[in-house]
Parts: C-alpha cells; structure tokens; sequence
C-alpha cells in the first residue's frame, strides 16, 4: 500500500472541504477502499476517516419513507424491523450481499460508492490496459474471459459489471441519494460507461453522501430480492432481480410492478420495458414469462458472459411470480 | 510517513500505540502485539481467516485500519478462554472435530461468537452456514463446525438458564 496522509474529520463541513482536494479520498467502513489500496488500484494521498462522525449512522421510517445515513451499516440496517417489513427487498438485497464480517463494517454510503470486481481493473500488476483504471488504456476484458461481465449497458471501452445487490434494490424503488446540497435518483446516481468509463458516480469533488432515502410504495411493501450464484452464500449475482408488484383490489391484475436487475450491467439495472408491459394485466405464468424477455432488450454477450442474457428474464419471472404467490 | 497515537483495549488490556496510517488491525495485532492467533489468510477480506470481534462485532481485521479504530475495544482469539478453561465454543469445535489443519479455526470461533451474539441462526444448520459462509476452511471440516455451532450454542444457553435460575 502506498504511504498516504490520515485526517479525522471533526464535522461534515471539515469532511467535504478535505474531499474536494484532488487525491482525498473519504473513509468509512473500508471493505472496498483498503481492499483497493491493497491491489494498487485505489493511491490515495490522504484518507479522510468519516467513522468517527456523529449522527449519520441514523436509520428513520414513517409512513412517508426510509431515510437511511450515510455511516449506517449494512447488517444494521439488513436486521431493522422496520426495513424488514416495508421493504423487504432492500432487507434481503443486504442479508445476501458480502458476509456477515463485512456487512458488519460497510456503509450504506461506501456500498453505493464500491467499484467493479473486474478481475482486469482489480489486476494492474498484470493487465496495463483498463479504460476504468486508466483512461484510454484499453479494455483487457474484452477478448479475455468474460464469464463474470456485463450484457446491458456496456461499450466499446468498457464491459464491466457493476456487482451490488442494495443499488439494485434502490433503483427499483426510486430510492434518491443526498449529497449535501444536492440530491439525485440513484438511478442517475450510477452513470453507463460509454467513452468514460473511470467515472461511475455523479458525485462531485467536495460532495459526501448523507444519506439514502426511499420513498414508500405499495410496490415496496410486496417485494423480494431473488439472487442467483454460483455459490449459494457470499457470492456476486450471476443474475439477480429486485421486484416490487401492487394489484388492483382483484388481487391479480397487476397495477405497479418494479423491477431491477443485478449481476448483468454496469449499472443496477431498472427494466422499465418489463413493467409497462406487465401494468393492467392479469398476472398468469406465460403472461409473465414473456414480459420478462424485455429485460434483456439490447443484451450484447461477450462469449462466456452469454449465460447471463438467458438467466436474467427466468429470475426475473421467477421473483414476480413468488410475489403473486403471496397474493 | 507519521505515526499516529491510538488507544486500543485488546483481550481488556489498554493499549496506548504510535502506528503508521497503513497498518491494518490484524497486523498491529500479529507484528507488534505478538497476537499472532489472528491468522492472516486472503489478507483481502475474502477468507475470515482474520475475524476479530470489535466493540462486541465480527470483522474482517485485515480491512481495518487500526488508526480508525481509535478506542475501540478488541476481542481475538487469545481472549476467549478463562485461564486454562476453555469457552464453550472452543471445546465444541474439539469434541466435533471442527478443523482439520487449524489454520481457519481462530477465525471460525471468532465468527462463531460472533453469530451466537447475533442471535440469527438458531438452530438451523442451513442457516449457521449461511452465517459463517464469511469463513473458509480449505480442508472442508463444515460438517464438524456446523455440528460445534449447534452444541456450542445449546451449552450457552443452558448455562444461561442457570446463570437465570
């Protein structure tokens, strides 16, 4: 790791101040910052530590919404009963995301800042070329293996996928990220790579997540996170799916339905195609089933990650169809 | 490079420490406190193998600065037994032949402590794997801990019973 300068931020504003000089980077629960530093990706010059920082770790829920800090760890707020009963979804996204050990350091505010699990961008003692890492460098993906990289919303720089489930969980919710004085949808929080792929967040120099907030729903209330490996625990997506359906008061016509995927793009993944589709129907196997080919419109496989364009729609299907169950 | 002061309570002795910004938890615990039970495994929070407890929670220490952890009270594995007598998690994880190599086995315990205070998986095999599923053991022993979890915790609770009673 290479040698950097250590400041505790007394308040917010020392924070953000620090944050805006070029090479800060903010500490919170580490998972992915040291872990970053450790490979040779992440070189910071000085890390400013937010832990000790009082009052972000909050985790308020009324009848309006979820309004989660920054500094809230995810385990904590996987285990809120409040999380746990009206979104379900952002509960069970965080229960099968990382371990226990490092649901217990994370933040909420670090897991939307973590970066790809690209063996190329995580690997530059051996693959120089990486447009994320390096820009202009070249992508080392693309060509080489491919099982574990994106099939929606990638380019010609770049293919990697970005691996959260909790983002995925938020997208589907219309969950917004506030930054101090701005705030944004997580949607639009999240940027594709196109010709810059070394930007992923919209967030600006001197900008610090505060917190999360996701506004309730019906959809939110009746919704689950089914996640698909190839490891059955603490494990990336193959493919995943955040789902959230309210029906009519026929209990089968489905009035609003969300749906976000995982494990497939670069960016969580709001299949909008798959709810407008299904808005007004009458929810039935084969109704479903077909709706859910639209979540992959537009997929591009690069070889070995083709697995992934037919995975996705079946969990898709697979989760709309165990919330109808529970109708 | 400067060295930073930092207290630590460590196994219930308080540590006053001058450590560089770099220097994880897990090798200020192994290099400079000789607490090397902590194993160092993936040293890239994949393999548990450096589960610690901080402030009553499990942790990878290999992802944690020390020098963020100011005043943070530290429990590893040398600070599970009572003297010579072994916690009840320790001694299930012998009577099950919970390991096989060893090297993982600080870890597991760690975690294992951990998951009980959780109060997540009751007992539930499926659900105790699910738990530990943030420590690996190469040599494979899952049946023998999954088996030392379940004793452990229904000894827990019986000396809680009595500690009640």
């Amino acid at each position: 790791m290479r040698d950097f300068s250590y400041f505790r931020a007394s308040s917010l504003d020392a924070a953000r101040q620090a944050a805006a000089l070029p090479g800060t980077m903010l500490l919170a629960g580490g998972t992915t910052l040291i872990d970053l530093a450790k490979c040779g990706v992440a070189e910071p010059d000085t890390l400013v530590d937010i832990t000790h920082l009082k009052g972000l770790d909050r985790i308020d829920v009324n009848e309006r919404g979820a309004t989660i800090g920054a500094l809230a760890k995810m385990g904590h707020i996987a285990d809120h009963a409040d999380i746990k009963s009206r979104f379900p979804a952002i509960s069970e996204a965080l229960w099968q995301a990382a371990s226990a050990q490092i649901r217990n350091m994370a933040t909420i505010g670090g897991n939307l800042m973590q970066r790809t699990r690209c063996p190329y961008f995580r690997g530059p003692a051996n693959f120089s070329a990486c447009n994320k890492r390096e820009p202009g460098s070249g992508c080392s993906a693309i060509g080489g293996v491919t099982r574990g990289h994106a099939v929606l919303g990638t380019s010609e720089a770049c293919i990697a996928m970005y691996p959260g489930d909790l983002a995925t969980a938020l997208v589907a919710f219309d969950a917004t990220v506030h930054l101090g004085e701005r705030k944004l949808l997580v949607d639009d929080f999240f940027l594709l790579p196109g010709s810059t792929p070394d930007r992923e967040h919209a967030i600006e120099p001197g900008e610090m997540i505060t917190s999360i907030e996701i506004p309730s729903s019906a959809a939110a209330h009746r919704s689950t996170y089914l996640k698909i490996r190839d490891r059955q625990s603490y494990e990336f997506a193959a493919a995943s799916a955040a789902v959230g359906i309210e029906f009519e008061a026929d209990g089968r016509t489905i009035r609003d339905l969300r749906v976000a995927l995982g494990g497939v793009a670069t960016k969580p993944w709001r299949a909008r195609a798959v709810e407008e589709a299904l808005k007004g129907k009458v929810l039935e196997p084969e109704t479903v089933r077909a709706a859910s080919r639209l979540a992959v419109e537009g997929a591009v496989d690069h070889g070995a990650n083709h697995y992934k364009i037919e995975l996705a729609p079946r969990v898709v299907a697979r989760a709309i169809l165990k919330l109808g169950e529970t109708a | 490079m400067t060295s930073l002061p930092i207290t630590l309570t460590i196994n219930g002795h308080r540590h006053e420490l001058e450590v560089d910004p770099r220097v994880t938890l897990l090798d200020l615990l192994r290099e400079r406190l000789d607490l090397t039970g902590t194993k160092k495994g993936c040293d890239r929070g994949q393999c548990g193998a450096c589960t610690v407890l901080v402030d009553g929670k499990r942790i990878n220490s290999c992802l944690a600065l020390a020098v963020s952890h100011d005043g943070a009270n530290v429990l590893t594995i040398e600070g599970v037994a009572r003297g010579e007598e072994l916690h009840p998690v320790q001694a299930a994880f012998i009577a099950h032949d919970g390991f096989q190599c060893g090297f993982c086995t600080p870890g597991q315990i760690m975690s294992t402590l951990g998951l009980i205070s959780e109060g997540q998986a009751g007992d539930d095999p499926e659900r105790i794997r699910e738990g530990l599923s943030g420590n690996i053991c190469r040599c494979a022993a899952y049946g023998g801990i999954v088996e030392a979890v379940l004793e452990a915790q229904e000894q827990l609770a019986k000396s809680d019973r009595r500690t009640a009673a």
